[in-house]
């Protein structure tokens, strides 16, 4: 049992649900990155979706794409990452979860990556461009490991197969709440609510939606059929001010957007 | 382990090469194209539809041109062109472009997205969907707009949106990118035409297929003009699908040596050239496990090369396939060599090929200097000059 999964069952039993913050490794240095995990678990934060920065990645938007790009025009590398995260886990003990794309985690060594992340203190990984089809030697290694391997259903998905890949999920399931690449959105799908909800039938697996929640009433709005939410671009822009204005400053408004969420989720 | 023509396996591998790294998002997508194309080729009507079109808007059959002066020259072997350049819009491009319009309307799309690097892929969509009513966007990097001008006009005549891309390298590689994030977002009403036998599977089997008129009708007519299969055949690979294409069908000939010929750029050193298959590892890139030009975190390599075609830090799978076999050996081509190829060609046949298409002329001089002038040494000769003409002056600090 990982620490995810103790976390959703606590949770679960008393009836309360996770923000779960996206941070951009790196950005705008780690830092700082470490700050804002330490603030915002303080604040409450159930769990954090950790980016590892990638030179390619195809499932995000321009925020997180710029914040990857800046990251890495300053050499950001993996070791050093999770000596940061490993530096965090004495004093925190909300949950990491390491998103990289397959690119990182092949040339890494699939071994080596779920072994180091572990030894730093991850409790599981994303790997967004790993569909489930493709994921049996890494699975292999996580279950072997404890090591959550998160995977990704979409609206896209058809129902037969989001139901293979629920059995190939450990941790949680990643619901995508659109069908396309990460950012703030005005609006989210009604269907979400609906799709999310049949799926929850099917499996119980705790279900975490992401993609486009930036705002409370998106939170309002998706909370009751959802184990956690996960906020990205909206933090990512906000963190990425650290780089040109006053860090506690900005510490401080990342703080408070994140407890108008939280607030929200209540 | 030995090559084989019958790959790859239902999920996309060559050997170990291949898969479908992607988001979950475009699975679904991919598995109709996949199911969608099984089913074309199972229909005649399909198969002759693009018979038609090939032989009456491509022009094909294209000519098998013994470059007599050339070989004179160069005092070996007797060197073939097959020419790709004279198709319908100036490349090999337009064989899977038009295949790939086909099936955007099977699959009842409208709407067709596409990367470019030196614009001949842009300008072979924008042909294909202006040819069948299809909207097109293009994405080009913005570095890459700069060096082919006239084929981003020729888009926009063509009427076609093309989109700057500004990210990263603002090269090909960036340019599919933003092509995968739109198709992210579009995926329900619009065909990714993927231009080389490269991403997530079914892209490389279908491109290949696509491309194989170019290694079947080289094939037909050495058999018919020349009594015998060639010595040896070059052409240059990027993504590779000229390439891929052109050898395909000669995998089990093992009398047939195939040369692939990728850019070597100003040096060995990193970052100076875009020779995968030379200098990189295998790893994963844009939806398939290949070479590639990465670091030790897994990071895409920036790259260089003289051509925007071949500007780019992987290669298909397949290729991979084809170099750890041994079935074809990859060399590459250095920028001032590829440009002495292309005044070499100009010069003694008249003919200027593209810069791409110079990598293999380079080479096959090379190996064909040393055969016997009773040997046969193919180029595949797979797109015109034309567009270079500009970016050459440049280089040579000409001003028109």
């Amino acid at each position: 049992m990982s620490s995810i999964d103790r976390l959703f069952e606590r949770l679960r039993a008393s009836g309360r649900k996770a923000l779960m913050p996206f941070v951009t490794a790196g950005d705008p240095d780690l830092d700082f990155t470490a700050e804002v995990i330490r603030k915002l678990a303080a604040r409450g934060a159930g769990l954090f979706e950790l980016g590892i920065p990638y030179s390619d990645p195809v499932a995000d938007g321009p925020v997180i794409q710029a914040s990857f790009t800046r990251a890495l025009d300053k050499g950001i590398k993996l070791a050093k990452i999770f000596d940061m995260v490993g530096g965090l886990t004495a004093e925190v003990t909300t949950p990491i979860v390491a998103m990289g794309s397959y690119s990182i985690v092949y040339r890494h060594g699939l071994e080596a990556y779920v072994v180091e992340a572990k030894r730093a203190g991850v409790a599981g990984a994303i790997v967004p461009d790993l569909p489930a089809d493709e994921s049996g030697p890494l699975a292999d290694i996580c279950r072997r490991e404890d090591f959550s391997l998160i995977q990704l259903v979409t609206p896209t998905t058809p129902r037969d197969r989001a139901l293979r890949i629920a059995e190939r999920t450990t941790g949680f399931i990643y619901y995508v709440s659109v069908a396309g690449i990460t950012g703030e959105r005005t609006e989210l799908p009604p269907d979400v609510v609906d799709n999310v909800g049949w799926l929850r039938e099917q499996t119980d697996l705790p279900i975490c939606i992401g993609f486009g929640i930036s705002r409370p009433e998106h939170i309002r709005m998706l909370a009751p059929v959802a184990d956690g939410l996960i906020v990205g671009s909206a933090i990512v822009r906000r963190v990425a001010e650290a780089a040109t204005r006053p860090r506690q400053r900005v510490l401080a408004e990342v703080d408070q957007y994140v407890g108008e969420l939280l607030a929200a989720l209540e | 382990m030995r090559a084989t023509s019958q790959v790859p396996d239902p999920a996309g591998r060559f050997g170990p090469f291949g898969g479908r790294y992607v988001p979950e998002t475009l699975t679904r997508a991919l598995e109709q194209l996949a199911a969608e194309y099984d089913k074309a080729r199972a229909d005649e009507s399909f198969e002759s539809e693009l018979a038609d079109l090939y032989r009456h808007y491509v022009g094909r059959p294209s000519p098998l041109y013994h470059a007599a002066r050339l070989s004179r020259q160069v005092g070996g072997a007797q060197i073939y062109l097959k020419r790709e350049d004279l198709n319908h819009t100036g490349s090999h491009k337009i064989n899977n472009t038009l295949g790939q319009a086909l099936l955007t309307l099977r699959m009842g799309k409208r709407r067709v997205i596409a990367e470019t690097g030196a614009g001949q892929h842009g300008v072979a969509t924008a042909t294909a969907c202006a040819r069948f009513g299809l909207e097109c966007v293009v994405y080009m990097g913005e570095e890459d707009i700069r060096r082919q001008r006239p084929n981003v006009f020729s888009m926009k005549l063509l009427g076609t949106e093309v989109r700057p891309v500004t990210s990263g390298s603002r090269t090909l590689r960036d340019a599919i990118n933003a092509a995968f994030r739109d198709w992210m977002s579009s995926v329900d009403t619009t065909h990714y035409c993927l231009g080389s036998v490269m991403g997530p599977n079914p892209f490389p089997r279908i491109v290949r297929d696509f491309q194989s008129i170019i290694g079947r009708e080289t094939r037909g007519q050495c058999l018919d003009e020349l009594g015998r299969l060639p010595d040896l055949i070059v052409a240059c690979v990027g993504g590779g699908s000229n390439a891929g294409g052109m050898f395909y069908p000669f995998i089990e000939d093992e009398a047939v040596a195939l040369v692939g010929v990728e850019a070597g750029g100003r040096s060995e050193k990193p970052g100076d050239h875009a020779a995968p298959l030379g200098f990189g590892r295998p790893g994963v890139l844009h939806g398939s496990y290949s070479y590639v030009m990465q670091d030790e975190d897994g990071q895409t390599c920036d790259v260089h090369s003289i051509s925007a075609g071949l500007d780019y830090p992987g290669v298909g799978p397949e290729h991979s396939y084809w170099k750890d076999t041994g079935r074809v050996r990859y060399l590459n081509a250095k920028d001032a060599e590829v440009l002495e190829a292309f005044d070499t060609l100009a010069r003694t046949e008249g003919i200027m090929p593209a810069l791409e298409s110079a990598h293999a002329v380079a080479k096959a001089i090379e190996l064909a200097a040393a055969k016997r002038p009773d040997e046969i040494v193919v180029i595949c000769l797979s797109g015109r000059g034309d567009k270079d003409a500009a970016e050459i002056a440049r280089l040579r600090g000409v001003e028109f």
